[in-house]
């Protein structure tokens, strides 16, 4: 077997359309897990059990199911019930639901990681409760999970290649789909791997340069 | 005996502004407060002594609203706090203000933002106002220049004279303070008693304190309650208490505290 540069080059066009869709999924993916995290962990601090408790069961669900699973349950499933959306956001969704099921259970250690005496002075100063979350518990919570949700983001990057099942060309897709072309199949899985590498890399360091910032 | 016209009439300078009655608290089998009874008058400094454990810090914490008695009623100028909703809690700790044992300043919020935040959100007070007053206040407790600097960049010292200028910007009727010296490097300990010293003087403000700090509780006093296993054992002005107590208890505790 041969290393073919020309099948490099001849893969390059594709590479940047799979980098691009899986970049779009990292990135929305991120977001909807970051917010719908918080939502979760903010529910689950409801004072009533009938919240709590069908998030928990819910959140518990996913968590414990393949994403796998989920992807193709979102994009088959979906369908018959009238949702139809393109297989890029579908996935986006699967992976960020997927994903909040964990970021969730990050955002209760930071909030309950604060201490008790900040809840007490807030409520010496008369703040109220939501302006208290906002402005105290929020602030110095999310400050101390950056370094966990971080991590999550480099393992949703890996999960990202799943996509392909649900028909997003990603980097997997379209590595697959040139090798299927050209029976070259080195080069574009190379590629992507390299790819893969290079990604997780300059996520760690944006990660780690936030979490200087922050840490001040 | 209670005073049939105490929640009708509003009570002026002097008159009872805080009342404990057979208030019982229990944390698991351990009775931190055994049915206790005493009462503050408006613009007194009450001095609250015992060993560890001896239920003060409970009573503070009770008048926060941050715990709540077993039994009995506690009332804050005429107004019963549990069980209360908590729009009327909301009215009566606008009349308290605390300053805790670990300071609990925002560490997230400069020192001013930790002084104006709360009476730009729960007074309504503008900015603008807010921060003058913040400066003025930071100017009583000697850290004028300290405005912009965040609470971990401050000593201990430093940072309870802080927390204290934020319990003063609410303006409240009372000031709690829970053993404010008991966290601080013993150099510390004075600069934060001479600003305290200060407020005792030079305001009305009505003055409950939990402290181990025997000269500056005789220092400020009008009244010294002596604790022992959630009861008051003594009370009394600050000249009888500490050179002539009546119990041999408080005698006792008097000699290993000083």
């Amino acid at each position: 077997m041969e290393w073919d540069w020309s099948a490099v080059g001849d893969f390059m066009p594709q590479f940047w359309d799979g980098l691009l869709v899986t970049l779009q999924a990292l990135a929305l993916g991120s977001l909807i897990s970051f917010v719908l995290g918080l939502v979760w962990a903010l529910l689950m601090r409801a004072p009533s059990r009938f919240v709590r408790w069908p998030v928990g069961v819910v959140t518990e669900f996913v968590r414990n199911t393949p994403l796998l699973v989920q992807l193709f349950f979102l994009f088959y499933v979906l369908p018959e019930w009238g949702v139809t959306l393109s297989a890029l956001a579908t996935g986006v969704i699967g992976i960020g639901l997927h994903y909040s099921t964990y970021t969730m259970q990050v955002y209760r250690a930071g909030i309950e990681a604060v201490p008790p005496g900040q809840w007490e002075a807030a409520t010496a100063l008369n703040l109220p409760r939501v302006r208290t979350w906002q402005v105290v518990i929020l602030p110095q919570a999310i400050r101390r999970v950056v370094p966990a949700l971080g991590n999550y983001v480099i393992s949703m990057l890996k999960d990202t290649p799943m996509l392909m099942v649900i028909t997003v060309l990603e980097m997997l897709g379209q590595a697959r789909l040139f090798a299927q072309e050209h029976f070259q199949f080195t080069e574009p899985l190379t590629v992507i791997g390299v790819a893969f590498i290079v990604i997780s890399y300059l996520a760690s360091l944006l990660l780690r340069s936030l979490e200087r910032r922050l840490v001040r | 005996m209670k005073d049939p016209d105490a929640n009708t009439n509003p009570p002026v300078d002097g008159s009872e502004l805080i009342r404990f009655e057979d208030v019982t608290k229990r944390f698991g089998s351990n009775t931190v407060l055994d049915r206790l009874n005493f009462s503050v008058d408006s613009g007194k400094h009450v001095t609250l002594i015992g060993p560890s454990g001896s239920g003060k810090t409970t009573i503070l914490r009770m008048l926060m609203t941050l715990t709540k008695p077993d039994e009995g009623t506690v009332t804050v100028d005429g107004e019963k706090l549990f069980p209360a909703p908590e729009k009327q809690l909301r009215e009566v700790r606008k009349k308290i203000g605390m300053v805790f044992q670990q300071f609990n300043l925002f560490p997230n919020m400069s020192v001013l933002r930790n002084i104006t935040e709360a009476p730009v959100t729960v007074l309504g007070m503008s900015k603008d106002e807010a921060e003058a007053r913040a400066r003025e206040l930071l100017d009583l407790v000697g850290l004028a220049d300290k405005a912009g600097a965040r609470p971990t960049q401050l000593s201990g010292g430093q940072q309870q004279r802080v927390a204290i200028a934020r319990a003063l910007a609410m303006r409240p009727r009372v000031l709690l303070l829970d053993e404010v010296t008991s966290a601080l490097d013993p150099e510390l300990v004075a600069g934060v008693l001479d600003v305290l010293r200060d407020i005792a003087r030079t305001t009305d403000i009505t003055m409950l304190c939990v402290t181990h700090e025997m000269n500056f509780a005789r220092d400020i006093s009008d009244q010294v309650l002596m604790f022992d296993s959630g009861r008051i054992i003594e009370s009394g002005p600050p000249e009888k208490i500490f050179s002539d107590p009546a119990q041999d208890r408080t005698r006792e505790f008097l000699s290993a505290v000083l």
